[in-house]
Parts: C-alpha cells; structure tokens; sequence
C-alpha cells in the first residue's frame, strides 16, 4: 500500500484532482436547461483546442463552448480564489469567522460599482467591473491603512474591517436610495449578491490566471502559513519574517478576491465555510490544506452554478443565494458529525 | 554561544519596561531572571528572542549583533518558549513539535527522515512520544507546556529561552523539566517565578524590578534576605547550601509581624 507522503501518493493525488476538477467543468458544460450529452462537450473542446474537427451541431457547440464552459471556468477559479483567501485569513488572523471580504473588498467593491453605474462616475472610461476593482482595491487600502494606526494584531485588523465595510455599505446604501431607479436598483442587487450570468472567456483569462498566481504564492508561503498556529510571536521565533508574510499573502488574497468580485459580485459563504470543511477533511497543514481548500471550492462553486441555474425552470437564481442555501445545511451536518467523532 | 544584553531599553507610551539592562551570559550556563509580576521579565525575553527589537541598545550573539542576523538564522540558534501560547487549530502533539523544524526548512525543501528523528527525540525528551498523536486541545495545561518545549528542542538550537516554563505544571513535571533543561548542552536563559527552583537548578540570577536590573550574581548572592523583602515586599529566611545555592522560606505576614513583637519584647 502506498503511504501518505510518499511521491507516488502525492502524483496520485494531484493527478486525482485534477480529474475531479475536470469531470466537475464538464458537468458545468453539460448539465443546464437544455441537457448536453458528455461525449458532445468532450468532442466541442477537442474542436477548440486541438482543431480535431468532430462534426457537432453548431448550436450545441455554442451553447457548450461560448456559454457554460465558461462559465464553469470562472465558477472554479472563484470558489478556488474565495477558499484559499478564506484559509489563508483565517490563519494569518487567527479567527475562524475570517473571510475574504472582512478586509472590506466586497464593500468597497459595491460602492465602487454603483458609483460607475448608477452615478457614472468615469463611465467613459471605467465599466462596471474595473469600478468594482477599483472599489476593491480602495476599500482594502483604507482598512489596512485603519488596521496599521490602530496597532497590530488580529484584531485591530478585524475591528478595522467592520468598521470600513459599514462605512462603504452605508455609502452603497446611500447612493442606491438616492439616484438609483428602481430598475438600476434592481440590477444591483443582483450584482451584489453575486451572479456569474453573463460571465464570458474574456473574464476566465483574467480569472485563471488571478487564481493560479495567489495559489502559488499562498502555496509558497505554506510552511510559513503553519508556523502561525501558536500566534505571530511564535511565528517570529521559528524564523518567519511576520510582516512581510503577512503583506505578501494578505496582498495577494486581496486581489485575488477583488478580481473575483468585480467579475462576479460577492458571493457569500465560500469563503468563509470551505476552509473548515476542508481542514476537517486533510487537517491544518497548509501545503495539503491549500490545495484541497482550492479544489473543494471549485467544485462546490460549479455545482452551485449548476443548481442556480436548475433549481427553478426558467429562471436563474444568484449563485450567491445557492451557495448559501445549499452550503449552510451542508455545513451544519458536516458539523454534527465532527461532533460525534470527537 | 555567548548572548550578551547590552544597554537595552524599551518603552511604550512613555512607560519605560526596560531600563538600560545589560549582560552576558556564558556558553552553556543556566541563567534565570526573576522579579516581580511587570517587573519586565517578559519583555526582556522578547528581546533577547530577537522577536523585538530594542528601542535603545542591542543584543548580541557571540558578538555580532541580532539585527546584522537574518530572522531565520536567528532562529536556527535562538528558540524561545513564551508564556502562552495557544491554538485554535485542530493539530497534534507531533504537528506541533514539528513546526520546531521550520528555521531548518526551506519553502519547498521535503520532510526528511532527519527532521523526524529530530522530532521524535525531542518528544522523547520531555516524556511526550506516548502522546504524540493526540489532539492539543485534548491535553492539559503541562503536556502544551511540555510540547513547547520538545517544539523549540526540535529547532535544535544553542541557545534556549524560557518564559516562566514551570507554570501549569506539577512539582514533579516542574523538577524534571527544570533538571532536563539543565542537563542539556545548551545555553538556557529562563524567565522563573519559584525563587527556590531558581536557587537550585541556575549558575546566576538577574534579578529585576520595575524594568531595572538590581542585582546580578550567584543565587546566594541575589537572594538575600535584604534584597527579598525590597524587591517582592516579603519576609524571608534565606540558609545557604554549597556551591552558591540556597533554600529560601517565606514567611506569612500575620507570623512577621509576631516575631518581630517576639523580638522588641525579648529587648525591652
């Protein structure tokens, strides 16, 4: 029997992986309003990819290539992104209610959104989602600037997130009510709750990419991520440089989210839920809990996306709605069982 | 290896925690620090960690200045036990131990047969390897204390700190890890709150109050009868026995206040 640990069972797992991932995208692609045969969505990629040239109706190619695969591209790469910022928050600040966007990013994204939407802030210049970035980036900058004055430590960072993201949600608030008609309003709470309808290629070669890079550098932070487990100090003294950790990870987890959310929205509850089921299920160390982190929230996310588009004939549902609508009972029995194994 | 204090100070809102301390301690002796509750014994260890870096003076290592080290270098040489430290983390006596080896670890370098002998030795060091799988939360008070103890032997370093290590711990569990310290090849500066333990197991004492040091020197020395009842504000007898080691007896408050009647009566 192969141990863990040993070469052989870590190709075996990453091999694994990425068959799931890969079954997972092509369910995306297949499952929907009108149903796609497996075969059809394997024969429309080798069309595109390889130029194998299958004969396959054009209407179905469209479907599979232009619409859902797509979309189940970006789907992964944001429970990925959400679940390792979600990991990495929750052990650099020490909380397990940490979440990707306790730093403000999806507050400061909404405002930035409704400013370019419904205000037209730059409107010649700025669409919606570079406003959502921008908004993103503002927020996190603010916060972590708050965070510095006020001291170190977790909390200071926490306290300083609540306090910004209520700012920014006031503000979002503030200009919803006042200049927004109620079909822009309409628009943006739609946004806001988190949607991945109209979501094209264009947006997965942002998010790809966005999503491998903070993986790596998350992942390159591993052992440092781990030495945080008895507190900063502690860090300190096996050798962490714990600023420069901290700046470089939380840095690359803000992006990372702020790219996800002005493609997306925000969607809730990944984040914050899949690092635990992912820690029950391989443990604390972040050189397999990252990665596990990263596939769990890919395949939950397609699997959500599928549901909203599913679940009511006809109509699709936010995602961000699905998430936690499914995710939470999910989470409370994963709960429950934890508790009867202890 | 030879750790030196010089001239340190450090201050927070204007309170001074630390007041121009300076010393050295030789390789391989058994240093403890006592004083007082925020007499800054735990500052002082941050600093001698490296972990903070002095406001005024510097801390040295055979010489060479902790900032001129890189923090990872530092850590290879220095491993500091501190008071508290907890974890909400769901890991195991042996994971804990095992991030001792992280100075030694690159970011991609493997686990190596090395790094689990090292772990399962300082395991077996403090009498923890029977527990090795347990969960932390699952422990009490001295098996944690212990494991942070086999976690900075896993750093294999030359110099150990140790801030009030004793504390949660049995007499039985706080003799033997003084004794185990003591024994090994190391260079240990301890923070300790029992003046007794300190009298027995170190070459010297620092003795601190309000972030000065006032007295420095073999037990015998620091711990008179005169320098107990200024620092900790207790009455005392204090018996010397060899090698500048001594054995102190408090004495409660209600029974001073009768011998000292005893003795203004026998006068008069």
């Amino acid at each position: 029997m192969t141990r863990p640990g040993s070469p052989f069972f870590k190709t075996g797992m990453v091999l694994a992986a990425v068959a799931v991932l890969l079954v997972s995208v092509c369910m995306g692609a297949a499952i929907g309003e009108t149903a796609i045969p497996v075969t059809i969505v394997g024969q429309t990629i080798a069309n595109k990819v390889w130029g194998s040239g299958y004969p396959v109706v054009p209407l179905d190619e469209g479907i599979v290539w232009s619409y859902r695969l797509s979309r189940a591209v970006v789907a992964a790469c944001c429970g990925s992104a959400l679940a390792i910022s979600g990991v990495v928050l929750q052990s650099l600040l020490r909380n397990p209610l940490a979440d990707p966007y306790i730093l403000g990013i999806s507050a400061g994204a909404s405002t930035g959104a409704v400013s370019v939407a419904i205000l037209g802030l730059g409107t010649s210049m700025l669409s919606l989602p570079l406003g959502a970035f921008l908004g993103a980036l503002v927020g996190f900058l603010l916060i972590s600037l708050l965070a510095v004055k006020t001291g170190t430590g977790p909390t200071a960072i926490i306290l300083a997130g609540v306090a910004g993201s209520q700012l920014f949600n006031a503000l979002t608030s503030f200009i919803v009510t006042k200049a927004a008609t109620a079909e822009q309003a309409r628009g943006i709470m739609f946004w806001l709750l988190g949607n991945l309808s109209g979501v094209r290629w264009p947006d997965a070669y942002l998010a790809v990419p966005a999503t491998l890079l903070g993986l790596v550098i998350c992942l390159w932070h591993s052992r440092a991520l781990d030495a945080f487990a008895f507190g900063s100090n502690s860090a300190a003294s096996l050798g962490i440089s714990v600023l420069r950790t901290q700046i470089v990870v939380i840095g690359a987890s803000a992006v990372m989210t702020a790219t996800m959310v002005s493609i997306v929205g925000s969607i809730g509850f990944v984040g914050l839920v899949i690092p635990h089921a992912a820690r029950m299920l391989v443990g604390v160390r972040h050189g397999v809990l990252l990665p596990a982190s990263a596939l769990i929230g890919a395949v939950f996310m397609i699997l959500a996306d599928i549901c909203s588009r599913t679940l009511i004939p006809g109509q699709v549902l936010p995602v961000g709605v699905v998430t936690a609508l499914v995710g939470a009972p999910v989470f409370a029995v994963i709960l429950a069982k934890k508790r009867e194994r202890a | 290896m030879k750790l030196s204090a010089n001239d340190l100070s450090w201050s927070i809102g204007g309170t001074a925690l630390l007041q121009s301390i300076s010393f050295d301690v030789a390789d391989g002796e058994f240093f403890g620090i006592v004083g007082p509750n925020g007499s800054g014994k735990t500052t002082l260890m941050s600093l001698l960690s490296g972990i903070r870096k002095p406001q005024v003076g510097s801390v040295t290592l055979d010489g060479q200045p902790l900032s001129k080290i890189g923090r990872r270098d530092v850590s290879r040489s220095i491993a500091l036990v501190e008071q508290q430290a907890e974890t909400g983390e769901r890991l195991t006596a042996r994971q804990a131990v095992e991030l001792g080896r992280t100075p030694h670890l690159g970011a991609y370098t493997p686990w190596t047969q090395v790094d689990a002998e090292t772990v399962n030795r300082a395991l077996r060091n403090v009498d923890m390897d029977h527990l090795a799988g347990r969960y932390w939360h699952t422990l009490s008070g001295g098996e944690r204390q212990r494991l942070h103890i086999a976690r900075a032997l896993a750093q294999e370093p030359k110099v150990l700190l140790l801030d009030e290590p004793t504390n949660h711990l049995d007499i039985g569990h706080q003799i033997d890890l003084l004794d185990l310290v003591g024994k090994l090849d190391l260079t240990v500066v301890t923070a300790l709150h029992d003046l007794n333990h300190a009298a027995l197991f170190c070459d010297r004492i620092a003795l601190m109050q309000n972030g000065s040091l006032v007295a420095l020197g073999k037990p015998s020395d620091v711990l008179t009868v005169r320098c107990i009842r200024e620092v900790f504000g207790v009455e005392a007898e204090v018996e010397t026995i060899g090698h500048g080691s001594c054995n102190i007896r408090f004495l409660p408050r209600g029974r001073v206040d009768l011998a000292r009647e005893g003795r203004l009566r026998a006068a008069s």
